[in-house]
């Protein structure tokens, strides 16, 4: 008896929930949806890819690749917020469902490497990579192993 | 009388958690019950040892399902308690603002769920429709409706804006409205009564003895709650630990309701007390070597974090202890002498979360 | 960390987990953590008002450690689970799952021992 209230309330109320795919409510504008990148704007430094928690983005220097598994990525705006050039943004909808995996691939141009500094850079560089190609590699053992 | 063994989950009717329980029953009265758990372990713990520890608070907000922003919390502050950091008074209370936001969202969803098992189903949309509001101020201001992810080491990484905040206030004083409108409904009505008045009890010196931990400890009439240790903002927030002192399903749910009420209020507590400042503190190094033992209060009770850390950027050893592991040996005492019709009331009324149990 | 530690031995653990009941404390949880090769440390969390205290026990794994689920009976699920990822056997436990409280039968592997840290950078 004490909920009749509630009951004759809502009777002569309108539906509470919305006619979900032909109405659908307006986003939010911060919401952290579907992540994309202006590659354009990418300097391929790699601090998304190491800051991602679930280690999904790879980011090749050498050929200017920018790659994200958008099926591992848990939205949580880390490489956005820290990407230097902010060259990252998410879009304020989700990704729609999809039938098959893809893989999100963007080609840049990599920065090209002063002259002078051609010969000495890349190998400075390349050795802490290398460093972390391997751990990433040991990782994905792991888990496997798992 | 002849025993019969009847098996009991991993689904649960309502609750879309795998506990799987075996019940000895004598006629329809239980006489026994033996959990079994494991069936959504993910060894997030053993993650501790390959991210670093900025990232492991991505992993701590998927500890559980439900209640995202107090587990970052509690492992920030065993992170920044180990690392002595300052964390920015705008920080703390912020995050007591989303914390008691969270409780809101969970205690509705867990008082619906309740109205659910014992079939009362429209109780269970009120109670859902009055959540949604919730939701959409954690998406409106964080981003998204549940991994609200705000906490970094040092402080948060979001802000409230004036007009946010005065929007916030305007939905909390709807939702309390339509909280309270339900009140009677919970608290006293005839069915709901008879399902849960005197079903599951718990006596005070059992529930201490056996570890239960939040509502389930404080239905049974033990003042104990967490944020009167006074972390992060609430050592300026004014509150008392909401006792019943029944011990049964009734008490349980009531507690819940009455703290729903309560975060409402410290909601707005937290916000009228909001200071001006920085959103968090600079954080350089790694943590140095030393443990941390971090208590806070989630929705469901004490969760306990228990950090190792060695020098470097990955931790030694993260051990967390969520409340429904405290609360499953409580509830192999509840069962025995109730009956198999009541089963489901009495899982679902220490609101498990098996997600956060196995980790 | 906070709260009093009290260093105690497999032969006197179960005693002091018992002073600490008949004194009124609540029993947490357990943390481990491990020592060397094949060492575990324990830490038993008791609560009273409050206040926190820790008991330390370190052992080797291949030892049985005496159980305490005899005293607090909330202790049977945390023994299983360190059980279940620290393969280490506990001496009088009431409810022993065989290590499959959260793994499956056929899981040979120690999963906290089972190493995939990663060495500091020199």
């Amino acid at each position: 008896m004490l909920f009749t209230p509630t009951v004759i309330k809502n009777l002569l109320k309108k539906p509470a929930t919305r006619l979900y795919p032909f109405t659908v409510r307006e986003p939010f504008p911060n919401y952290r949806g579907e992540l994309y990148i202006d590659i354009d704007a990418c300097i391929f430094c790699g601090t998304c890819a190491r800051k991602c928690p679930s280690q999904c983005i790879e980011v090749d220097k050498e050929q200017g690749l920018w790659s994200c598994d958008p099926h591992a990525c848990v939205y949580c705006g880390i490489c956005r917020d820290t990407c230097p050039t902010k060259c990252l943004h998410m879009k304020d909808v989700h990704r729609k469902p999809m039938t098959e995996r893809i893989m999100m691939v963007e080609k840049g141009e990599p920065p090209k490497p002063k002259k002078k500094a051609a010969e000495a850079a890349p190998k400075a560089e390349a050795e802490p990579k290398a460093d972390d190609a391997d751990k990433g590699e040991s990782k994905k053992a792991d888990a496997k192993k798992k | 009388m002849a025993t019969t063994v009847i098996p009991f989950g991993p689904q649960h009717p309502v609750l879309p958690e795998p506990v799987h329980l075996t019940l000895k029953v004598e006629d329809e009265i239980v006489k026994e019950a033996i959990p079994a758990l494991g069936y959504v372990h993910r060894g997030l713990e053993k993650l501790a040892e390959i991210r670093d520890y900025h990232q492991m608070i991505q992993v701590c907000e998927r500890v559980c399902g439900i209640c995202s922003m107090i587990h970052a919390v509690c492992y920030s502050q065993a992170i920044e308690e180990l690392m002595e950091v300052e964390v920015p008074k705008r920080a703390e209370m912020l995050r007591v603002i989303w914390s008691e936001l969270h409780r809101t969202h969970s205690h509705l969803l867990w008082l619906g769920l309740f109205a659910d098992a014992f079939g009362f189903e429209s109780l269970f949309m009120q109670f859902w429709k009055v959540r949604e509001r919730i939701m959409d101020i954690n998406e409106a201001t964080t981003g998204s409706r549940v991994i609200v992810s705000v906490n970094v080491i040092g402080g948060v990484r979001a802000d409230l804006s004036p007009e946010q905040i005065r929007w916030i206030l305007g939905e909390i004083d709807i939702v309390e409205k339509e909280v309270r409108a339900l009140q009677d409904t919970i608290m006293n009505d005839y069915t709901v009564k008879a399902r849960t008045v005197g079903v599951g009890v718990l006596s005070k010196e059992n529930a201490y003895l056996l570890g239960a931990a939040g509502p389930t400890l404080r239905g049974s009439g033990v003042a104990q709650d967490m944020r009167m240790l006074g972390y992060g903002g609430y050592s300026e927030l004014d509150f008392e630990p909401v006792v019943e002192t029944s011990g049964d399903c009734w008490a349980r749910s009531t507690v819940r309701f009455r703290e729903t009420l309560q975060s409402i209020d410290l909601v707005r507590q937290a916000i009228a007390k909001l200071p001006e400042g920085e959103l968090a503190a600079k954080v350089k190094g790694n943590p140095p070597e030393g443990e941390v033992y971090m208590r806070v209060e989630q929705p469901r009770g004490e969760c306990v974090y228990y950090i190792k850390g060695n020098g470097t950027k990955h931790l030694d050893r993260l051990r967390i202890r969520t409340p429904t592991f405290a609360n499953i040996p409580p509830l192999l005492a509840m069962l025995p002498g109730c009956e198999l019709a009541d089963v489901p009331v009495i899982v679902l009324a220490i609101d498990p979360c098996i997600s956060c149990t196995e980790r | 960390m906070k709260g009093k530690v009290i260093n105690v031995t497999t032969d006197t653990v179960v005693g002091e987990v018992m002073k600490m009941k008949n004194d009124g404390h609540r029993l947490v949880t357990f943390s481990t953590y491990q020592v060397d090769e094949d060492g575990l440390g324990i830490l038993y969390h008791f609560d009273k008002n409050l206040e926190t205290t820790h008991l330390r026990l370190t052992v080797k794994r291949d030892a049985p450690i005496p159980s305490v689920s005899g005293v607090y009976f909330a202790a049977l699920l945390v023994e299983n689970e360190i059980r279940d990822q620290w393969d280490v056997k506990f001496d009088g436990l009431v409810l022993d799952f065989n290590r499959t409280l959260y793994l499956d039968p056929e899981v040979t592997q120690v999963p906290l021992v089972s190493n995939v840290k990663i060495e500091p950078k020199k």
